[in-house]
Parts: C-alpha cells; sequence; structure tokens
C-alpha cells in the first residue's frame, strides 16, 4: 500500500466541496446499491408474516422483530442437515483439492519435469471450463459409479474446479520462492521431500490460506452438481435446500427463505471477514499470473 | 580441508557450450577467486564445483574424490549466495543448525557449533532473531554462519557482497579474508568487482567468454598480464590502450602512434613495422615529462590523487597522480610512461608480445 | 551415465506429485468433456443409454426456435452485463484508489456481493423483484414516480433487464477489485510526471493507466465474460428461463433438457454447442496474458 499513502501527495490540489462529488457520493451510492440487498435479506427474516404482507408503516424497519422464521428453518425443514452436509462437503474436498494441487504446483513449477510447462498450461485451461458444460456427462458418470444421491458425488467433483485454481495459485506462490533455499537446502544434505515439507510449504503458508479459503467458498457457492447429483431432501447443500425445499409452490415464505439466505451466507462471510486479504490476495493473484 | 581439481570442465545449456574446457588446479588452504564480467561462466562453473548443475564432461575432484556424480550434500561443501538465501521462516540459530539436524547430529554438539560459529562472527545476541530483522551485514554473516558450523572441506562463495553498500563491502571483505586465514578452509569465490579478487585471493582466476584467460596470484596478473583482456580487466583505474605502428627509436623501440609520436616501448623479439597496441597503466604515466602531449578532457581530484582523463592521438587516456595538479579542459599536458612499466599486445590475438 | 539417472528421477518425482491431481483431472473433467460431446451424437435419455444418431441433435436445434432463443438471450446478456459490469468496475475500481477514509474496511465491504452464494443473493433479489411486494416498486410509488407495482420477473424486456441487473450487482466487486489491484501497481511516479508534463487528470487517465491496466483489463474480463455467459444459478433462481423463455440462457436450457426433460443427448448437444464460444474467450485471454509478459519486460523463462 505504500503508492496508496504517496498518492495523497497531489490531493491538496482537490476542494473538499469537489471530492464530494467526484470521490464521495458515487463511492457512497456504490456501497447503498452493493449492501442493499444484504439489509433487505436480513430485516425481512426478522420481520413477522403480518408485517411482510401488509402495506402500512415504514417498510424498511421492523416493528416486533421475530426469530419465528429462524425456529421454522431449524426445526421445520432439514436445514441443519443441508447446513451440515455443506460443510464436510466444503471442507473435505477444499482439503483434498489443496493436497493434489501442491504437489501438482511443486512439481509443475519447481521440479521441473519433461512437459511441466504444458501441463502448467493444461491446468490454466482446465480453469477455464466452467461446470456448465460438464454437469450432463458427469451426471451420467455419477449414476454408473453408484454415488448418485452421496456426498461422495459432490466430494468428487468439486475437485474439477478446486484443483486447477489452486494450482494456479499455488505455482505463482511457489514462483515467488528463492531458488537459492532450495539449493542451499539440498547442499545443507535435504532430500526433495524435506525441502517441500521443511522449506517450501511453511513459506507457502500464506498461498495455501488463499488457496483454500477461496476454495472454500467456491464449493460453499457451488449449485449446478448439487442440484444435479443430489435428490433427497437430507442430502442437499444448502443452497439446493434453500431453493427446492423453501419454495412450497406459489405460496413463498419470504421470512424463512431470507433467513436461510441469510444464514446460508454467514459462515462464508465470517470466514472471508478474517481473511479479507487473503482472498483478495487468491483472487487478483489467480487473475494476474 | 581438501584440494579442488578441475579438468577440461565443460558446460553446455542445449545446445550453447557456456564452459569451454577450464582446468583449475586448487591446492589445500587456498583461497581462490574466479573473476570476470557478467556471463563469463565464472557462477556456472562454482555451482558445478557444487553439484547444483550437471557437468557436461571433465572432471572434477575435491580432494581425491572424483565427484561428478555426487549430490550437493555428499561432497562435504558449504556455499554463501548471493541473496545469502536464509530461510526466513527460521531463526538464525535454526538457521545455522539445519544442516546438522538434518544429518541427526547430537543436540549438545549442534548448541556447541552454532554457538561457537556465532562468537567467531558476533552474532550471539542475535541467534533468536529472524533474518528479517537483521541488517544486510548481520545476514551476510548469518550466510557464513551458516558455512563455517558445518566445518566443510571447501567453501564456496558466489558473489556474497554485490547486495552490500560500499562501505560494508569493505568491511566484510576483511572479516571473509580474516575469517579464511583463521580457518584455512579452501575457498572459492566468485565475484565480478576485480578489487575484492585483487584484495582477497591467493589466487585469481580471470574468466571470459566461458574460457579461463589468465590464472595467477593477484600481483603476477597485475605485473605480468597475458594478453589484453587481463591487462585491462585486473587494476583500477584500467589500463590505457594506445594502438600503433612498432618503430625503431633512439636506442631502442617505440611505438608511432596515429598522430606521427613516439611512446617508448619495451624490448620485444617483434619485427619493426608491425601493429601492436601499447599498454600503459594510468599510474606509470609521469605528468608534466616531457614524451607525449595530451589534451585535457576532464579532471577528478579525488583528495589523495588527481586523475585526469586526457586525449593523445584520438584516444582516451587517463593517468593519475599523487600530485594535486590544477587543469583546466583543452590545456594541453605532458606526459611520459615510466621505464619499464608498458606491455605491448598483439591488436588481433590480444596476446602479450614480449 | 548417473547424471541422467538423476534428470530422470526428476522426472519420476515430478510424475508422481503431478498423480493425485492429474487423476482427479482426467478422470472427472477431460473424461467427461469428452463424453458430453459425445453424448450430443446420442439420443441418451435419463435411466436410458442412447444409440449414435450422428448430428441429429444439431439439426433439430437448427430448427427450434427456443434454442435459438436461447442463443440471442445468452449474446445479449453476456454482453450488455459485462459492458456494464467493465464500466462500472473501473469507475469503483478508481474511486477505491483513491485516498478515502476507512480504505481497507470499505474494500472489504465492496466484496461482499461476490463472496456471498449466488444462489443466496438471488433469492434476496427474487424477494426485491416481487410482483407483489418489491420494495423498489415501493419507493417508486411512494415517490410519485410510478402508479403500478412492477412486474419486474414477468415481462420478457423487463425480466432480462432485471437479471442483468442482478448479475451486474455480482460481478462489478470482482472487476473492480481486480482492477483496483492492477491500479495500485502501476508507479505513482508515473502520474507525478504525467502531471508535470501538463496532463490533465482525463489525460493521465488516457495516457497512463489506460495503457497499463489494459493487459489485466483483457484477463478480468475474459474471466467475467467466461463467468456470465455460462451462467446458471442466477437465472435458474430468478425466473427459470421465463417468461416464455424470455431469458433462457445455454446453460439454463441445456440444464432443463437434459435433467427434468430427461433428454440427456440433447441437453448435452446444447452445453457442446457453447464450446467453440468459450475457445475463442480463452484465446482471447491467452493473448492478454501474453502481452501482459511482453509489458512487464520479463522474459518468459
Amino acid at each position: 500500500m505504500k503508492n496508496a499513502a504517496n498518492r495523497e501527495g497531489m490531493d491538496y490540489l482537490e476542494s473538499l466541496p469537489r471530492r464530494w462529488v467526484t470521490v464521495y457520493i458515487p463511492l457512497l451510492i456504490f456501497l447503498f446499491v452493493l449492501l442493499f440487498p444484504f439489509y433487505w435479506m436480513g430485516l425481512t427474516a426478522f420481520k413477522p408474516n403480518a408485517e411482510l404482507l401488509s402495506s402500512d408503516g415504514n417498510p424498511f424497519w421492523v416493528q416486533n422483530p421475530t426469530l419465528e422464521h429462524f425456529k421454522k428453518l431449524f426445526f421445520d425443514t432439514s436445514y441443519p442437515s443441508w447446513m451440515w452436509n455443506t460443510i464436510m462437503i466444503s471442507v473435505i474436498s477444499t482439503f483434498l483439492s489443496l493436497a493434489a494441487s501442491v504437489f501438482a504446483a511443486y512439481s509443475i513449477e519447481r521440479l521441473r519435469f519433461r512437459g511441466s510447462r504444458q501441463t502448467g498450461l493444461a491446468i490454466f485451461l482446465a480453469y477455464l471450463v466452467p461446470p456448465s458444460i460438464l454437469f450432463i456427462p458427469l451426471a451420467t458418470m455419477v449414476f454408473q459409479f453408484g454415488i448418485f444421491d452421496t456426498k461422495w458425488a459432490l466430494i468428487l467433483t468439486y475437485p474439477t474446479f478446486l484443483i486447477p485454481f489452486c494450482t494456479w495459485l499455488l505455482m505463482g506462490y511457489f514462483r515467488s520462492i528463492p531458488y537459492e533455499l532450495e539449493e542451499c537446502a539440498l547442499i545443507d544434505g535435504a532430500t526433495r521431500w524435506q525441502i517441500l515439507v521443511k522449506i517450501i510449504l511453511p513459506l507457502a503458508v500464506p498461498g495455501l490460506i488463499s488457496a483454500g479459503i477461496f476454495a472454500f467458498t467456491l464449493s460453499w457457492n457451488e449449485f449446478i452438481y448439487a442440484l444435479t447429483f443430489i435428490s433427497a431432501s437430507e442430502n442437499k447443500t444448502v443452497p439446493v435446500g434453500v431453493i427446492t425445499e423453501l419454495v412450497e409452490g406459489d405460496v413463498y415464505h419470504w421470512g424463512s427463505l431470507m433467513a436461510g439466505a441469510l444464514v446460508g451466507s454467514l459462515p462464508v462471510a465470517i470466514m472471508y471477514s478474517f481473511f479479507v486479504e487473503y482472498y483478495v490476495a487468491g483472487m487478483t493473484g489467480a487473475v494476474k499470473e | 580441508m581438501a584440494s579442488v581439481e578441475l579438468r577440461q570442465v565443460r558446460k553446455s545449456f542445449g545446445t550453447t557450450e557456456v564452459v569451454h574446457g577450464v582446468d583449475v588446479s586448487i591446492i589445500d588452504r587456498e583461497f581462490v577467486v574466479l573473476v570476470g564480467p557478467s556471463g563469463c561462466g565464472k557462477s556456472t562453473l562454482l555451482r558445478m564445483i557444487a553439484g547444483l548443475e550437471e557437468i557436461t564432461s571433465g572432471e572434477i575432484r575435491i580432494g581425491d574424490r572424483l565427484v561428478n556424480n555426487v549430490p550437493p550434500k555428499q561432497r562435504d561443501i558449504a556455499m554463501v549466495f548471493q541473496n545469502y538465501a536464509l530461510y526466513p521462516h527460521m531463526t538464525v540459530s535454526d538457521n545455522m543448525a539445519f544442516s546438522m539436524k538434518l544429518a541427526g547430529t547430537d543436540k549438545r554438539e549442534i548448541a556447541e557449533r552454532v554457538d561457537k560459529a556465532a562468537k567467531i562472527l558476533g552474532l550471539t545476541e542475535y541467534l533468536d532473531r529472524y533474518p528479517r530483522q537483521l541488517s544486510g551485514g548481520q545476514r551476510q554473516r548469518v550466510a557464513m554462519g551458516r558455512a563455517i558450523v558445518r566445518n566443510p572441506q571447501v567453501f564456496l562463495f558466489d558473489e556474497p557482497l554485490s547486495n552490500l553498500d560500499a562501505q560494508l563491502r569493505v568491511q566484510m571483505r576483511i572479516e571473509i579474508k580474516e575469517l579464511h586465514q583463521r580457518l584455512q578452509t579452501t575457498s572459492i569465490y566468485v565475484t565480478h568487482d576485480q578489487i575484492e579478487a585483487m584484495s582477497m585471493a591467493d589466487k585469481i582466476v580471470v574468466m571470459n567468454g566461458g574460457n579461463v584467460e589468465q590464472i595467477g596470484s593477484p600481483l603476477e596478473l597485475y605485473d605480468n598480464p597475458d594478453n589484453l583482456f587481463v591487462a585491462g580487466f585486473i587494476g583500477s583505474p584500467a589500463m590505457n590502450f594506445l594502438p600503433g605502428t612498432l618503430v625503431a627509436s633512439g636506442n631502442g623501440r617505440g611505438v608511432r602512434l596515429a598522430d606521427g609520436c613516439v611512446l617508448p616501448a619495451p624490448s620485444t623479439s617483434a619485427p619493426d613495422g608491425r601493429e601492436v597496441v601499447l599498454g600503459v597503466r594510468p599510474e606509470h604515466f609521469e605528468i608534466g615529462q616531457s614524451c607525449v602531449e595530451a589534451e585535457v578532457v576532464v579532471v577528478e581530484p579525488t583528495g589523495a590523487d588527481t586523475q585526469v582523463f586526457c586525449r593523445i592521438a584520438g584516444t582516451n587516456v587517463s593517468a593519475i597522480s599523487r600530485e594535486r595538479h590544477v587543469f583546466r579542459p583543452r590545456d594541453r599536458i605532458h606526459l611520459k610512461p615510466m621505464d619499464g612499466k608498458t606491455y605491448l599486445f598483439d591488436p588481433a590475438s590480444g596476446r602479450r608480445l614480449q | 551415465m548417473v547424471l541422467s539417472r538423476f534428470l530422470d528421477n526428476r522426472n519420476r518425482l515430478g510424475m508422481l506429485f503431478m498423480l493425485p491431481a492429474a487423476a482427479i483431472l482426467l478422470i472427472f473433467l477431460t473424461y467427461p468433456l469428452g463424453l458430453g460431446v459425445w453424448l450430443g451424437f446420442t439420443d441418451t435419455k435419463v435411466g436410458r443409454s442412447g444409440e449414435w444418431i450422428g448430428i441429429e441433435n444439431y439439426e433439430w436445434l437448427w430448427t427450434d426456435s427456443v434454442f435459438a432463443l436461447s442463443i440471442f438471450n445468452t449474446f445479449l446478456y453476456t454482453v450488455v452485463a459485462s459492458v456494464i459490469k467493465f464500466g462500472l468496475g473501473l469507475w469503483l475500481a478508481l474511486l477505491l484508489n483513491k485516498h478515502i477514509p476507512f480504505k481497507s474496511f470499505v474494500r472489504a465491504i465492496v466484496l461482499l456481493p461476490f463472496i456471498v452464494p449466488t444462489v443466496l443473493s438471488a433469492i434476496a433479489f427474487w424477494w426485491l423483484y416481487d410482483a407483489q411486494f418489491s420494495i423498489i416498486s415501493w419507493v417508486l410509488v411512494e415517490l410519485g414516480l410510478i402508479d403500478q407495482y412492477i412486474n419486474f420477473l414477468g415481462e420478457p424486456n423487463l425480466a432480462r433487464a432485471s437479471t442483468i441487473a442482478a448479475n451486474t450487482w455480482r460481478g462489478v466487486p470482482f472487476v473492480a477489485i481486480c482492477l483496483l489491484a492492477g491500479l495500485q501497481t502501476i508507479p505513482p511516479s508515473l502520474y507525478e510526471a504525467a502531471s508535470i508534463d501538463g496532463a490533465s487528470p482525463f489525460q493521465q487517465f488516457r495516457h497512463v493507466t489506460l495503457p497499463m491496466l489494459s493487459p489485466i483489463i483483457a484477463v478480468v474480463m475474459t474471466f467475467s465474460v467466461l463467468f456470465t455467459f455460462t451462467d446458471f444459478q442466477l437465472i435458474w433462481v430468478l425466473t427459470r428461463g421465463g417468461p416464455i423463455n424470455a431469458t433462457h440462457l445455454m446453460a439454463t436450457l441445456s440444464f432443463q433438457r437434459a435433467i427434468p426433460g430427461g433428454a440427456l443427448g440433447e441437453g448435452a448437444a446444447i452445453a457442446t454447442a457453447m464450446i467453440p464460444f468459450l475457445l475463442a474467450a480463452i484465446l482471447f485471454s491467452y493473448f492478454g496474458l501474453q502481452r501482459r509478459r511482453w509489458q512487464q519486460g520479463g522474459s518468459d523463462k
């Protein structure tokens, strides 16, 4: 952020009113538009049905906040098990992908085996293959493997987008670790394995966190595979459960829907708030490389 | 401690050969400096000795052992890298202890050896710090500490001082030399800085374009350069080269420059009329002694001495003198090479003519 | 020679380390990619393996007006949303690059729409767009701008605009934060030199910011186009392709025909038809990357 501090340099030329018009007001409008849906989501989740459907009073506030929608969510639906499924699937597929990616990235970037460049390019291309063209053939495979409607259907398919992403990101991190450290360790008598475990991994911790956080949110966010490969209510993930089970016919339980969306967003939002820098580094790193 | 023997060592990357058959013998306890401009192959040679690059052909022996196919860790060497390569996530003492830990050395012995090395290098109070908390000079010392705790047969240094500022560089130069005098470990030191080479080496290997140009003690190279390259590379400021023709002059030989004036030449077997290059070091010009006239271009007084840049027969020449001359640009001054301090070279091959 | 053995080991170790990742990607990515293309040439249905029918699926799709409409929708959706995302994203990035209070906090919350699961934020939009209870309509009515609630998702063109708006809402933060990262790599001294050379703020933007940023713009927008083109979640939650197929994208149509409709072969054919467009985007990205290396003056190892 060094240049941000420097940038102050010529700010003195801009008058305060001018800054309000050119910077602060547009920024506030942006923030309002970007954040309003969250406010609305939260507000609705706590509004009793009577208030939701009445057109009297100020709709931007809640008169009698209620936990009724959350109660319905947790006790009358399978929401707790959707939550549990999502956590399990996200955590396991993230760790699997991270482990596979560490080896792959180290191998491509540092072992420089024959064809490593092409492999790196292939990983990048794999990153660009979207789930929406894979879900149909994957559905037939999932069926054949007999893992349809189980967690394994998702745990095994999520790595298809997690591994390319994590590998690509970690390659960038490994590249930034000086070669001399490895050479020095070689002279110091370390084996390849010891170099990876004692030198490279400790130094790549920020990269591992970035990749892990990002992979976790990607898994949490995944929809089309979960929608296609899972059918029993108790096996669903949060996004699929909320959209398929909380909507009954034409009667929308807006309060519970919003409560479901809110609670389902919380884990990633909390995780994000703790690791903002890592998340941003992961996102921009993957684009920049 | 051991000798190191390179015999016809070659290195190719793909189809390009970057080291063309190098022969060097390094005797036990010697401090040898490989010096040359960047890209001359000196670092590659060092990395082959370390085992970080494979040897395309030829032989490298450390002690009596042929090490061509021995992995780095079994060569019993230690290396100090240009950027120090300190492990950033380990403390100073962990950095120094790393190799011994890997080797499974007894804990008490590790502590003893780290302490001893730290004491030698004045690092005792920094043992628990991380590399990022240290100054450049301290990091440099840690890198050396990491090398000496292992008590290896050979120290390898890859431009270890080039990341330091000028003052610190001079200080560390002295420390490394002192350390060598104390430990007497065979050392091979790579640098592009000929002053470092001159001030530290027992023996200098001058390299250029993948070839060894000359091997010798610092003063041998200074007094008796084999060729134009060594003559120009060793010595600072660099030797002046004046192209001309060999002629008989008075009771000896001389070199006639393009504008017709004649400078005295050392005795040589080469015939009159031959095209030659006359080499004179700046410190071997006497200013004010009549011999050849020069036009002053720039004067650089440094306090201790005065360096005068001038032009003789269209060639730029510098002369250095302990006296404080007051010249202005375009003044005409007289220069005279000292007797016996001039060299003749063949302009085509660069070989010294004697 | 033992040295070549050393290299062999390096190769062997490299292969060994690649094995887990390569196995998963080959089985669950490369193979299904091929399988998908093959399925497109069959009449596979759910629960019944299909026969090879050549290009029959494509022939049928060629005459299918819904498919044609979905292609039109996909392009409209991608082009309009991407252009808006780029414009607003760049603007937001420039704003965030200024000296503002609580800079890092503001930057952190700006990205919230991107990290929250699309489906869940889409539900919030669904509620915002509700025909009877939309708060947007409520405000507009209160302000006296309209006298009837807007049927955001019920009219073809309104539905298109509404889905594009929701997509833009989620995409702007991504574009903005990536471009901000690019902006921060531009050395401030360039701006200082430009202003001493007499460049106005707009000229600085035109002659310093844009050229320095163009490689990363190319990459970010390729990703953005790719994500938008293959979008599924948002449409599925908001409209399921309706009203009267007005918002069906190729991805949603492919899903609808294949999974609820059971025509796996036909769905696969639609998905396969997306590949050429994706390839074009990937090539664009590849050349964007090349240019970036050149601009940095760095050699590619």
